[in-house]
């Protein structure tokens, strides 16, 4: 295994392209951890790539800023920069951040390694999805961007062909109040056993929807969607409280999106329930906030 | 591979370094600074946490490569000459040591806290604060208390001192 450190973006790309059984490396939070198995009595056979692009000291990965009316967020920045800069923003994303593991690991995991790993408990995941958010997939002379909707393919598996690099995540202008929500066993350092991500789009009359760890992938919850959408068609004037009626019928139908499975974190049963207590809970507070004129086109 | 950085002030080298050999195991194993602790390898228990360019890392993490050309600061690199900083002083004297495996990661990690608070003219972080920055850091010992005790000690004495 070799250790590559391109001088540039563009050799990156160059390396990735020649070396498809190359793994690229970020912070190292989920690399780091399978290489440090390998050699470990208690680790998987070792199945080493066969070298490690490091893109940690590129500039390109590492920046966010405009880009017509969107935010594009670079692939390397770190979850400690999304929660101290981007909170406004996006805050669902920069919820979801600061949930993520510990300051350590806050200080080296990125947005770009959630979505390389392609974990289902993937906290990134869900705010993506609930945002509309478009990944930027790079290989040698082509740039593509992919909706989040359309990444996830299969457990660990996504659109990432094996001579691109996920660049950067494109998120859309922010429509109205996101909330995010977890649930786990500690508040610090827990893998999701389950999480929630929603998104008014008041302007819009839409709504945006993404379930975390209950599911092959992540998931939206489209007849939660559907439901609300309709629902809110005539309440986005009045801004008066929603009927419970309403919150709880989200819930349900936000759990039967969830398509979960029992494992040591939680069983599928308790998973699709409290995915259906996390989609009541966001829509109210994502509706209060809208009430109370806190989303941005209020 | 060789890679070249700087550890507590002092240019280091190491050299056939495994491409995914890890930071912590070129400071214990090369450079003889076994003062960041190896218990995980995963980021769970925060016992290996050093500074790398100034930001709290768990070293376990870090591939050896991607220290080149920077700048780590581990336990060893907190006091100065014989005397120790104002957070270890405070760990001894509120006695938040017990086997003392975690004791190294948790003073680097509660170094950057009072850092980026009381070091920068900000208050003394309450409970809630000194938790979420600790959080990461496991210890299986002491049942934390001594250990909040030690942090809200050497914020005093740092707050007092500014």
């Amino acid at each position: 295994m070799e250790f590559l450190r391109p001088a540039d973006w563009d050799e990156a790309l160059a390396m990735r392209a020649e070396l498809p059984g190359a793994r690229p490396l970020m912070g190292g939070t989920d690399v780091m951890v399978e290489l440090n198995a390998s050699g470990s009595e208690f680790g998987r056979p070792a199945e080493l790539p066969e070298a490690l692009i490091d893109l940690s000291g590129l500039p390109e990965p590492r920046g966010h800023g405009p880009d017509g009316g969107w935010l594009r967020l670079g692939a390397g920045v770190p979850y400690t920069r999304i929660v101290a800069e981007l909170a406004a923003r996006a805050p669902a994303l920069a919820a979801a951040a600061r949930t993520i593991g510990s300051p350590q690991i806050r200080n080296r995991g990125t947005v770009g390694g959630n979505l390389g790993a392609a974990s289902p408990a993937g906290d990134a995941h869900p705010p993506l999805l609930a945002t509309d958010a478009q990944v930027e997939l790079a290989s040698r002379g082509e740039v593509r961007r992919v909706p989040a909707r359309d990444f996830y393919l299969a457990p660990r598996r996504t659109e990432l062909r094996p001579d691109e690099l996920i660049a950067a995540v494109l998120l859309p202008p922010a429509a109205g109040p996101q909330r995010f929500a977890k649930v786990g066993t500690r508040n610090a350092m827990v893998i999701a056993v389950c999480s929630f991500a929603i998104e008014l789009r008041p302007a819009l009359g839409e709504v945006g929807t993404g379930i975390g760890s209950a599911g092959p992938v992540p998931l939206r919850a489209h007849e939660a969607e559907d439901f609300l959408r309709a629902e809110l068609a005539d309440r986005w004037e009045a801004r008066r409280p929603l009927p419970e009626a309403v919150e709880r019928r989200f819930g349900e139908l936000a759990a039967r999106a969830a398509r979960p499975i029992d494992d040591v974190r939680g069983s599928a049963a308790y998973r699709r329930h409290a995915v259906g207590v996390l989609a009541r809970r966001t829509l109210r507070w994502a509706w209060e906030d809208y009430r109370k004129g806190a989303d941005p086109c209020g | 591979m060789r890679v070249s950085f700087e550890v507590n002030g002092r240019p280091v080298r190491a050299d056939d370094v495994w491409a995914g050999e890890s930071l912590l195991y070129v400071l214990r194993e090369r450079l003889g600074l076994p003062g960041s602790k190896n218990a995980c390898e995963q980021g769970e228990c925060g016992s290996c946490t050093v500074y790398l360019d100034g930001e709290t890392v768990c070293a376990c993490l870090v591939a050896a490569g991607q220290a080149e050309g920077r700048s780590v600061r581990t336990v060893e690199g907190l006091a100065d000459g014989e005397a120790l900083d104002p957070v270890q002083s405070a760990f001894v004297d509120a006695g938040a040591v017990q086997c003392g495996f975690c004791t190294p990661g948790l003073l680097v990690q509660t170094h950057d806290l009072l850092r980026r608070t009381v070091g920068a003219g900000g208050q003394p972080p309450g409970d809630d604060e000194v938790r979420e920055a600790l959080a990461g850091n496991l210890c299986r010992c002491t049942g934390y208390e001594q250990i909040l005790a030690a942090v809200r000690l050497a914020a005093e004495r740092a707050g007092g001192a500014a």
